[in-house]
């Protein structure tokens, strides 16, 4: 199936600045995306470009495989990193005119925000202010001026910061509610903790380039370090197994009931089999799991590997 | 373009709406009416009168006893009395004032005049010394006039009171009463008013823009219109309340000044309305003037041209307000950029109380063609009648004006919006319009 967003060579310079390096990336329909990168690295610009709220000075961004219009952008819901709601209008008047601006007749976007506003038990605020809301509060009202005239594609820029975990896990449960009726998610973080549990598909962009993208489990199979978590329980006390030659126990450490756990590198020439073998011969195997790294590890690792380059 | 009608709507109804608002709309008409109504006011205020301590050592005034406004009372005899005293004495008494006219250097009248003193608790009224003044003088001028052998009466006699009575004349040989006074008046008042509501609605336009890149709102509306349509959006809806306040002020200005005046003034007017539908022309001077006057004035044109120039001339300024909002990041940082656009508008106020004095002036001509000066100017000369071709070329030039500072602002709005934390230069300003 086509991508609901392609993005072919995209660059864009600020004066001698380059902020994007030839960018090349597809966002497939109903997916959870998550792009990643250090601060400063170009995930604004890019998402900016996106929302055609800047031009890139190169390249072409497809949505659902054309040039993408003004009229496609009304389908996006963007929230920016820095919040923007005017702090002198209430509440209520406020998301009803973000709706309109995207498109939505008035009766639409009431009927629609009394659902926001009750599924967020926030009915109360309606007739509130802006300035009087706290952080978190604020936050919330953004989101659903973000989300409230449906779009197929939403554009989460830090989603969860200013939320405390209660109200991180509740806007967390709707974007996946919002995926699940069909919407395509692409949210920016710098912080990892969220993606792993969100995200199907990464990019990580590391000074104004691409320099990883993929299907989560693959992309941490990509940075598999051959190592494997192995638990088992002795036939005979002070025996175990003998590891073939190749093997390197990173730790070994008693797992309580008489059984060991053993950290091991599996490397050339020994295989996963040899090693099992090993482990029957003189023990009764608990368990045996490859380790992953996590994307927080391989986003270090990334960064920092370039950093050094 | 279907974008603007909601930012539109939204800038309109949030101001309206706002308390600012109702207390400008309710104190303006009452201060523009009060300007026409408190010397009408004061001068129907019966004056109370005042009573003057005179120690009149050398006998000038003769033992005048003043007027209904200002009564003289004499210490007496005069020179049993020193000035110390007569202080002390005055004190004492409820008088409004002290007045002492010593004597000297052989009773030379010239000697004496230089030397007259006024005392009061407070600061004498400017009418009460003007009086004094006259009186003063008149009464040494008849003694030298007799000590030249001539009757003072006589004088008196040969003063002539002069006025002219000043028409213009039409083409078409029609003659009309000339209100140069009224139209000065006038004149100054739309250079004024033009003046303030470029400025106060200008500005406006611009805290709106900061106000929209300080909370980061910018960058949510940027994603849904464009930037052009979000300026123009506001442009518009700021005007549309400058309008709205404009429209309230001129009618209710407007009855504000008839129920005072039927209510103060109605029997005089009824009276002199009666004399002209019977045909008579009474002789009642300032009144049947002022109405003449009135009625010479080109009202449709002055308030079309004052609503087209408010209008252009907004447009014009608000565009580079605009400009000036999304070039820097906080309020405190605008000094630079406001330069061109407040020495201009200042400059249209000074030229303009030229251009009333000169209104066919080059100088009244030329800087109501250039569209920086022309809102303000163009209506400073207006009342005094434009030829048509100088109004229309001045109009079109405005025209061009607005469009293209609307172009240009939209191209630093563009940019600027997304400028956080950094104002922006004027290479850069350079740079987004070359874009």
């Amino acid at each position: 199936m086509e991508p609901l967003l392609s993005i072919r060579s995209l660059v864009k310079r600020y004066g001698a600045h380059l902020a994007l390096d030839g960018i090349d990336l597809d966002i497939p329909r109903a997916e959870v995306f998550g792009l990643l990168g250090p601060n400063g690295a170009g995930k604004t610009s890019l998402i900016r470009i996106i929302n055609r709220i800047i031009e890139a000075d190169e390249g072409e961004v497809l949505f659902n495989g054309k040039q993408i219009t003004a009229e496609d952008v009304r389908r996006i819901g963007y929230m920016p990193e820095e919040r923007g709601l005017y702090p002198k209008m209430e509440v209520g008047e406020q998301a009803l005119y973000f709706a309109k601006l995207k498109g939505m007749s008035t009766a639409e976007a009431k009927t629609s925000l009394k659902e926001w506003f009750e599924r967020f038990e926030i009915e109360s605020w309606w007739k509130k202010k802006v300035e009087e809301l706290s952080k978190g509060m604020a936050q919330k009202v953004q989101f659903i001026a973000t989300v409230v005239h449906r779009p197929e594609l939403i554009i989460l820029d830090e989603p969860f910061s200013g939320f405390d975990p209660v109200n991180a896990d509740l806007v967390k449960e709707e974007i996946l509610r919002l995926n699940s009726e069909g919407a395509t998610i692409v949210f920016s973080t710098h912080r990892m903790e969220s993606v792993e549990s969100l995200c199907r598909r990464i990019g990580l962009i590391d000074r104004s380039k691409l320099v990883l993208q993929g299907e989560v489990g693959e992309v941490r199979r990509r940075f598999r370090e051959n190592l494997y978590r192995i638990e088992w329980k002795p036939l005979a006390p002070n025996s175990g197994p003998i590891w073939p030659e190749g093997v390197v126990a990173l730790e070994t450490n008693p797992a309580g009931d008489g059984a060991f756990r053993a950290l091991l590198r599996i490397e050339h020439p020994a295989t996963k089999s040899q090693v099992m073998s090993a482990l029957l011969e003189n023990a009764e195997p608990i368990f045996f799991e490859e380790v992953l790294p996590g994307i927080h590890e391989i986003f270090v690792r990334t960064v920092a590997g370039q950093l050094h380059a | 373009m279907s974008k603007i009608a909601p930012i539109f709507k939204r800038e309109y109804s949030t101001r309206v709406r706002k308390r600012s608002f109702l207390l400008l709309t309710i104190i303006g008409p009452i201060l523009m009416a009060s300007v026409g109504i408190l010397p009408i006011y004061l001068a129907s205020l019966p004056e109370e009168a005042r009573s003057v301590l005179v120690l009149d050592k050398a006998n000038v005034l003769r033992g005048q006893r003043g007027n209904d406004e200002v009564q003289l009372r004499y210490l007496g005899p005069s020179e049993k009395f020193e000035l110390e005293e007569a202080k002390k004495l005055f004190l004492q008494t409820e008088e409004y004032a002290l007045l002492y006219i010593p004597t000297g250097s052989e009773g030379d009248p010239d000697f004496i005049a230089q030397r007259v003193q006024l005392f009061g608790r407070d600061d004498v009224s400017l009418a009460v010394k003007e009086y004094l003044e006259d009186a003063i003088r008149e009464s040494i001028e008849s003694d030298k006039l007799r000590a030249q052998g001539v009757d003072p009466a006589l004088i008196a006699l040969t003063k002539t009171q002069v006025e002219i009575h000043s028409f213009n004349l039409g083409e078409d040989g029609k003659q009309e009463q000339s209100a140069v006074e009224l139209k000065m008046a006038i004149s100054f008042l739309s250079a004024v008013l033009m003046y303030i509501f470029i400025f106060l609605f200008g500005a406006q336009v611009m805290t709106g823009v900061l106000e929209e890149k300080g909370s980061r709102v910018v960058e949510v509306l940027i994603s849904s219109v464009k930037p052009f349509e979000l300026m123009l959006g506001k442009i518009l809806g700021i005007g549309a309340v400058g309008l709205t306040q404009f429209a309230i002020w001129i009618v209710l200005t407007t009855l504000i000044y008839i129920g005072f005046t039927s209510l103060f003034l109605g029997d005089r007017l009824e009276a002199l309305r009666a004399a002209q539908e019977a045909g008579q022309t009474l002789d009642q001077g300032g009144m049947q003037a002022l109405v003449q006057m009135v009625e010479s004035l080109n009202f449709p044109l002055l308030l079309g041209g004052f609503l087209f120039f408010f209008v252009a001339g907004y447009l014009f300024y608000a565009a580079l307000f605009a400009a000036v909002g999304a070039a820097v990041d906080n309020p405190g940082d605008t000094q630079q950029f406001m330069m061109p656009i407040t020495i201009p508008i200042i400059a249209a106020f000074a030229v303009s109380t030229q251009v009333i004095e000169h209104p066919d002036g080059a100088l009244a001509f030329w800087f109501s063609m250039i569209p920086f000066t022309s809102p303000i100017v163009m209506m400073t000369r207006l009342v005094f009648g434009v030829p048509a071709w100088e109004l229309g070329l001045s109009m079109a030039l405005l025209v061009l004006g607005f469009l293209s500072t609307t172009w240009i602002a939209g191209k630093i709005y563009r940019s600027g919006i997304l400028l956080y934390g950094k104002k922006a230069s004027w290479g850069d300003l350079w740079r987004w319009i070359r874009n």
